[in-house]
């Protein structure tokens, strides 16, 4: 029903785009969207929370924003841009409205889906898949498809950006807290990677829980947490959010908190000032009715790439892929500097904003950070590590 | 004096045909600087390179120019969502005429009547009336408009699209886009060559200068920039204006701190000056001897001594520095 109801939306808002000034030789182009369905991220007194890092809505509407956005370019080149938006229910469903989407002719489909659900679907089909939505780093490494892109950041890329920051502070020293869940523990031997890489010295390593039972007081009570060592910052890991909201200034030691309290380092922030940012973020508040989070910037991008690609005259069916990844394929995602995929596993390469949610305090990679080509390199996997081997 | 110096200013027009349409000043010997954060002019005195004073205008000034009696100068508020008319005599703010939601840049048709506004909100060129206030008409372009340029016969009207990474060619009068020309990523800022027969415009993702014929309307050269030390991704031109004698274009190359001298016949970049962080827009003063360059993110205008190629002065103005314009 759902399905139904949000496809049917999809078409008509297409339909009254593509009307505005319909050409005589226009040409059609099939972007698909495929989201979870019941997104338990998107249920609204999760919303309502608004935790930094987590989705603000659906994928859609970054998608919606973008095309409209782009009208004028997809007018005078006679490009009608149709949306098919599906919704699954678990991997199986992803992986056959994948192949549905593919025979029913879209040339590229934006993902907000779980890691799992991708890395099933993925190989079923040979579109480019854009995933907008997903950080899980082994979909950049050891799952990676040919067919599948990224424009989220991965989990790697915002540590990397946060080891960085800490790192240009001289802020070496971390302690660490990390939450229960299967996502916490995997996302801790991230930080630690990215500790490790730019310098840093981890002091501890501590678990934590969310409990008012006094006999858990150790796990559960910030100062406790925090006591009996010293550090420069506290980096804490929380995937669920509702722990770390409420660190900061309530650990022991007058330090700052980083990592999902405190400073995050996210895609996008809709408070951002350079770059001509506010002008993208107004569009998108305005087209949503809400503030731009960094998976709306990834779905954004990922279509306005699609987009792009198309306007290039670059989708022929045996460039499709190619399109994204050659040379001269840059992108405008209001940060700042041209952004472009990787072409060892197609991640977009991209500054991340360090941001505690009221304004943006730094941008990484961070001044006199060095690389070879790239610098935006030094976030996430970089060529010689090869950890993607499919080409 | 003055009617010799006017004479001079004549000759010049003449010689670089419709190049230059900005109306000079009443010779106050000042230079006016818009800042983005400031709701203020800086008032630089040109002789002395001291800030004597500031005039309080609307939210946001951004860009200037002089109305054809050389004593206004229009001044457009992006959050204000106005033009401020300032008599730059007295110093003060004498009428305002609305522009629509967020105005960023403008140019005036030749007769002065109305002003062609680039609003990013709208994603649209608003045509207004300077006398009824009134916006007559509005086109719409893609989105992010912001360089305009008049052509020097009035026919015309230029302007980019950030987002399009276009320039919309259009018919004033018509109210209708004639052609959209491709760019480079990113296009901020228009400029004609002394014979109006190329338009320059600055690629600022892009790095680069795309050159189109205005009897085309093709782009027909592409200049990129490089710069010894800096990172491909920090040059990013913006800011245009050419030399008096028509054979030097000078563009400031943002976040790369330099301006750039370019040779208009050649193409070649001659010399580049160090001036601020963020290089934005620049202006000459009236015998081209001076170049004024507004630097976003050090606060300053830095002033460079063309003949020698060199920075003789930085002097620091308000918060956000976006446009200098010269009244010598």
């Amino acid at each position: 029903m759902i399905e139904g109801v949000c496809r049917h939306a999809a078409w008509l808002a297409a339909l009254v785009l593509g009307l505005a000034a319909l050409p005589l030789h226009a040409t059609t182009l099939t972007i698909g969207v495929l989201a979870r369905a019941d997104d338990e991220r998107l249920d609204p007194h999760r919303v309502e929370l608004a935790y930094l890092g987590h989705p603000g809505g659906p994928l859609l509407q970054s998608v919606d924003v973008a095309i409209k956005e782009s009208q004028f370019e997809l007018d005078a080149a006679g490009l009608l841009v149709k949306v098919d938006a599906v919704q699954a229910r678990d991997a199986s469903e992803a992986a056959t409205l994948l192949q549905r989407l593919e025979r029913s002719g879209a040339a590229a489909i934006v993902l907000d889906l779980p890691a799992e659900w991708i890395a099933r679907g993925a190989p079923a089909v040979r579109v480019p898949l854009l995933n907008a939505g997903e950080p899980d780093d082994t979909l950049r490494a050891g799952q990676c498809q040919p067919n599948l892109l990224h424009t989220y950041p991965s989990e790697r890329m915002r540590a990397d950006a946060l080891a960085q920051t800490l790192a240009s502070r001289r802020w070496s020293r971390v302690l660490l807290l990390y939450g229960p869940s299967q996502d916490d523990t995997t996302r801790l031997a991230t930080v630690q990677a990215s500790i490790k890489r730019f310098g840093l010295k981890p002091v501890a390593a501590r678990a934590f829980k969310l409990s008012a039972d006094p006999r858990e007081r150790d796990l559960a009570n910030p100062l406790l947490l925090t006591a009996n060592v010293d550090y420069d910052v506290v980096w804490v890991i929380d995937s669920d959010g509702e722990f770390a909201r409420s660190l900061p200034y309530r650990i022991s030691l007058p330090r700052p908190v980083v990592g999902d309290g405190g400073l995050f380092a996210l895609a996008w922030a809709p408070n951002f000032e350079r770059f001509g940012a506010p002008q993208l973020a107004r569009r998108f508040l305005r087209g949503a009715g809400r503030p731009m989070t960094g998976h709306d910037w990834a779905g954004w991008i990922a279509t306005k790439a699609i987009l792009q690609a198309a306007l290039d005259k670059a989708f022929t069916p045996a460039a499709q892929l190619k399109a994204f990844v050659q040379p001269g394929f840059t992108l405008d995602g209001f940060k700042g500097v041209r952004l472009s995929f990787r072409t060892w596993d197609r991640q977009l390469r991209q500054p991340l904003l360090l941001t505690d949610g009221q304004g943006v305090v730094a941008l990484a990679p961070a001044e006199g950070i060095l690389h070879p080509s790239n610098v935006l390199d030094t976030l996430g996997g970089d060529a010689p590590e090869g950890l993607c081997k499919t080409r | 004096m003055a009617s010799r110096r006017h004479f001079r200013a004549a000759l010049s027009a003449l010689c670089l045909a419709a190049a230059t349409t900005t109306a000079h000043g009443k010779d106050t010997g000042m230079a006016f600087v818009s800042s983005e954060k400031d709701n203020a002019l800086a008032v630089i005195d040109v002789k002395s390179l001291a800030v004597t004073g500031t005039i309080p205008t609307c939210k946001r000034p951004r860009y200037m120019q002089f109305l054809p009696d050389a004593t206004t100068l229009m001044v457009a508020c992006g959050d204000s969502n106005r033009a401020d008319l300032i008599d730059v005599a007295a110093r003060k703010v004498v009428g305002n005429v609305p522009l629509g939601d967020d105005p960023e840049a403008f140019d005036l048709s030749p007769d002065g009547k109305f002003a062609y506004v680039s609003n990013e909100e709208d994603g649209a060129l608003n045509i207004v009336e300077l006398a009824s206030k009134k916006v007559v008409k509005s086109i719409t372009v893609g989105k992010e408009p912001e360089g305009v340029k008049t052509s020097p016969d009035g026919s015309r009207v230029y302007v980019t699209s950030e987002v399009a990474n276009m320039v919309h060619v259009i018919d004033p009068v018509a109210g209708k886009v004639v052609k959209n020309v491709q760019v480079g990523m990113r296009p901020r800022r228009l400029a004609f060559s002394a014979d109006g027969g190329e338009l320059w415009v600055s690629n600022e993702l892009g790095a680069s200068v795309s050159i189109i014929s205005t009897r085309d309307l093709t782009v027909v050269q592409t200049i990129n920039f490089e710069v010894r030390g800096m990172r491909p991704d920090d040059i990013r031109p913006v800011g245009m204006t050419l030399a008096r004698d028509g054979k030097t274009m000078f563009v400031a190359l943002g976040h790369a701190s330099h301006v750039a001298f370019v040779d208009v016949a050649s193409r070649k970049t001659t010399n580049l000056v160090l001036v601020g962080k963020r290089a934005w827009n620049v202006a000459l003063n009236r015998d081209g001897s001076r170049l004024f360059v507004a630097n976003g993110l050090s606060d300053d205008v830095t002033v460079v001594d063309v003949a020698q190629a060199k920075a003789i002065k930085t002097v620091p103005v308000g918060r956000v520095p976006y446009m200098v314009i010269v009244d010598d």
